[in-house]
């Protein structure tokens, strides 16, 4: 049974707030117990879904959850924000497919550090990303 | 505003990362670094990132960007002191870091920047066939 233990969001409207992101995550990846490593991968797959929430999808917000199933904790995070949306998802997931002159490694280099996905995007409308790890 | 602190030592110049960077940092380093670069006339640069406890890939292309600059303007530069979680992470991601140097720690790191200076010393005392 999946028992829910905490849900927080936080604002990702400027590039200060990506600072509060990665030490909240941080902060919250260390609580539940996961390793250095593992928490070095939480923050960073935070830092670039942030920096994507707020360059391509013009700010929104992050929730952050926690959950206990029984032996084992999970952490999801959650970016959402209501810009233009992402035409492509498979094209926006392939490695080195950039529209603003990054290394084109956020989403798809994102998914790889965290064990469960998803993006749901609608032209229009906006985006948002849903990314877990389990200890 | 907040700047990273550049420290001269001979003909290197020493940066320290020590506060989490954030994107805008990144950058003014950048300009900071070509103008200290063109006015030190230094041969290397070391940066140290030992207390940085995440590096995505934004921060990571500044790095290799620095070293571009660098190298453009006869200087090499070595990044030092990744800490094991940062390199794993980056290696899971597929950030390669290409052209940029890496070493253990600054001193390692100076061994390295010197190794190569004197390579280029030894080739242009060679003599002519």
């Amino acid at each position: 049974m999946i028992t829910p233990r905490r849900s927080e969001t936080l604002p990702v409207r400027e590039a200060s707030d990506i600072l509060l992101v990665r030490q909240f995550v941080r902060e919250c990846a260390t609580e539940l117990g996961f390793s250095v490593f593992d928490q070095t991968k939480l923050v960073t797959a935070a830092s670039e879904l942030g920096r994507n929430t707020l360059i391509h999808g013009g700010g929104g917000t992050m929730r952050l959850e926690t959950f206990v199933e029984n032996d084992r904790r999970g952490l999801r995070l959650t970016f959402e924000d209501k810009g233009p949306g992402i035409p492509d998802i498979e094209q926006a997931m392939s490695d080195g497919f950039t529209t603003k002159g990054g290394l084109g490694l956020g989403l798809g280099g994102s998914k790889r550090l965290v064990d469960e996905f998803e993006v749901v995007s609608r032209v229009g409308e906006g985006t948002r990303v849903t990314a877990t790890r389990w200890t | 505003m907040e700047r990273i602190p550049i420290l001269r030592m001979g003909e290197f110049l020493l940066v320290t990362i020590q506060v989490d960077m954030h994107d805008r940092l990144a950058t003014v380093l950048q300009d900071d670094l070509a103008n200290r670069i063109s006015a030190t006339r230094a041969r290397g640069v070391l940066i140290d990132i030992s207390a940085l406890d995440m590096v995505d890939s934004f921060i990571a292309r500044m790095f290799g960007d620095i070293a571009q600059m660098a190298r453009v303007m006869d200087a090499e530069t070595a990044l030092v002191g990744m800490q094991p979680s940062v390199a794993i992470t980056l290696a899971e991601m597929g950030v390669s870091l290409t052209g940029v140097r890496t070493a253990l720690n600054v001193e390692k790191g100076m061994a390295l920047l010197r190794a190569k200076m004197e390579e280029e010393r030894a080739d242009d005392h060679a003599p002519a066939e």
